[in-house]
């Protein structure tokens, strides 16, 4: 298990170097001076050869991008231009917003998905299978910024049942907080959860045919009992793996929900960059993003390993 | 394949679902390719006396804030959504498929120096990847389905690999290589075909995906630019009238969603098709 685990790992270093290197890269294509680019029309002279010494823009690429990679790994991104502050401190503030985010949303998932296809797969080619099947191929169409528009129109203004966006630190109010993350995470969740809800059903159909399943009806189980006893543990493997991939596809979603929402998460605060062509903080928090989403992934698949002996010989 | 095979190999439910599918993405593509001969009103032209005017029956959709017609502006905003997924998803096929070829046959140091590369762009979520690209590209319709492609190019050459991987080892292909075939003939002829089915769904997949992203992309204002009409741009300007003018931000939500249905619906389908055995155990 330790050996998958190390493989896993040190597969991952690689990959995470070539992410570094990727947005390095993408950064320094922008047309036109960096530094004439981040100053924008304020730029001075004299602006611009600060800046250009700030950054070792006078120094070959790649000794910048060394120089840029030796402060990631001890957490320092440089400074924000425009804010003026560290932009490794600006993450830092975001960064649990974001996952607070992704965390209630994978609950929700797990919460919608997993009974709708155990519903579905215990029922099969009942009207209330179709019923379901049609539901999540509906859920997996919607855009999910859309949908949470709709939330807010139907829920927050029209229902004035829950906030509509902004966000209250859990510390000063853990209720007022779990309100404001309600529709986020709703509206991030919605559509995994029709993933999640075919594919349980699915991976619950496939186990209804093994042999210990008929065993226990053969012995007088009831379909209860069968379900919730037998069928769902084994098919939990596909079920925790594809739970898993969809945390790291939410970091991305987030970008759109913490807009909608106004939510002050990383997600935002690279989409601002974006908006404001503020690249440095741009390749700061598209590289802690796509970390965390390989992070993600790697865990997955340790658990995966762990859970089912057998990929691990793979 | 022949026509009437089609019918044999195609059980009725799923031949079902994806005819379904195919005729929402047909009858959609109509209204875009038509869209400037059938559409009630210029969806560009301002009238500020119709601003914000509710659905009737000769403007189904309603009026946006500018007086526009909302029909005319979807209809028109499906021709750069459907645009927009069609050229990514043909560009990613153009490059991935031929490197996905490679990477499988060759294997080896060839299979590594193509695919590791491709890996790190599959590391990123796919919409934060778009957003870096159009970050630092700029934005506009082409360069939208530029950066889908690229999104797109590593998924195409994974399934085409896959493919080519599990085929090459099968007894006609060496049968072809002892009769002396050329490797390029043994490749297209013996090998490709089998990549056709898996990429085809994989394209119906990603086109659903592609309408998404697009929309969303615009919706954030690092898409499509503003004259163009785009279902994201509607939902973006929308969100600012929602309370008295609800039609704006339903309508164009619905008609995203009807496109990426379709397409999943064609996904679906043909995936059924595709491995009977699981369709067996799925329904």
């Amino acid at each position: 298990m330790l050996v998958y685990a190390a493989r896993r790992v040190a597969l991952a270093v690689p990959l995470l170097l070539g992410m570094s290197v990727l947005i390095f890269a993408l950064m320094r294509v922008v047309p036109g001076d960096p530094a004439t680019v981040v100053l924008g029309f304020k730029a001075t002279p004299e602006g611009i050869r600060a800046l250009r010494e700030a950054f070792h823009l006078d120094e070959p690429v790649a000794q910048q991008y060394l120089r840029w990679l030796a402060g990631v790994t001890r957490g320092d991104f440089g400074l924000d231009f425009r804010q003026n502050e560290p932009i490794g401190r600006m993450i830092l503030d975001r960064l649990p917003v974001t996952l607070e985010l992704t965390l209630l949303a994978a609950a929700c998932t797990a919460l919608i998905g997993v009974p709708l296809g155990l519903f579905a797969g215990g029922r099969r080619g009942t009207a209330a299978d179709r019923a379901a099947l049609a539901v999540g191929l509906m859920g997996v169409s919607i855009p999910d910024f859309w949908l949470g528009i709709m939330l807010i129109l139907g829920l927050s203004l029209g229902a004035g049942l829950l906030p509509s966006g902004g966000w209250v630190p859990f510390t000063e109010s853990p209720l007022e907080n779990l309100l404001h993350f309600a529709l986020p995470a709703l509206t991030l969740a919605v559509s995994r959860a029709a993933v999640l809800g075919r594919l349980t059903r699915a991976a619950v159909l496939d186990t209804m045919h093994r042999g210990f399943v008929q065993y226990a009806r053969a012995k007088g189980l009831g379909e209860q009992a069968i379900l919730f006893r037998h069928v769902l543990p084994n098919a939990a493997i596909p079920i925790i793996t594809v739970l898993g991939l969809q945390v790291g596809y939410m970091l991305g979603g987030a970008i759109v929900v913490e807009m909608i929402f106004t939510l002050p998460g990383v997600g935002r605060m690279t989409l601002d960059a974006v908006l404001e062509r503020n690249y440095p903080v741009v390749q700061s928090t598209v590289l802690v993003i796509g970390a965390l989403f390989m992070l993600v992934n790697l865990l997955t698949d340790v658990l995966y390993g762990w859970i089912d002996p057998r990929v691990r010989r793979r | 394949m022949r026509p009437g095979s089609l019918a044999r190999l195609f059980p009725s439910r799923h031949r079902g679902v994806t005819l379904a599918g195919a005729l929402v993405i047909g009858a959609l593509a109509l209204v875009a390719a038509l869209a400037p001969w059938i559409v009630p009103g210029s969806p560009t032209e301002i009238a500020k006396d119709h601003a914000l005017r509710p659905p009737t029956l000769a403007q189904p959709f309603g009026m946006d804030d500018l007086g526009r017609s909302i029909l005319s502006r979807v209809a028109h905003a499906y021709r750069v959504s459907l645009g927009v997924a069609v050229a990514s998803v043909l560009l990613a096929l153009a490059v991935g498929v031929p490197l996905g070829l490679i990477a499988g046959y060759a294997e080896g140091a060839l299979d590594q120096l193509i695919m590791r590369p491709l890996d790190v762009l599959m590391s990123f979520p796919a919409i934060l990847l778009a957003i870096a690209l159009m970050a630092v590209f700029g934005t506009g319709v082409l360069l939208v389905a530029a950066s889908l492609a690229v999104v797109y190019t590593p998924v195409v050459a994974r399934v085409v690999r896959a493919a080519v991987l599990a085929a090459k080892v099968e007894v006609y292909v060496d049968g072809a290589r002892a009769l002396g075939a050329p490797v390029p003939r043994v490749v297209v002829r013996h090998i490709l075909p089998n990549a056709a089915t898996p990429v085809l769904v994989q394209a119906s997949v990603l086109m659903a995906i592609a309408i998404l992203v697009e929309a969303s992309l615009s919706f954030l204002g690092v898409g499509v630019r503003p004259p163009a009409p785009s279902l994201g741009l509607m939902l973006a300007d929308g969100r600012g009238f929602m309370v008295q003018a609800p039609w704006m931000v339903v309508f164009p939500g619905l008609a995203i969603m009807a496109a990426v249905l379709g397409f999943n619906m064609v996904a679906d389908g043909l995936r059924d098709w595709l491995d009977p055995q699981q369709a067996a155990g799925r329904s």
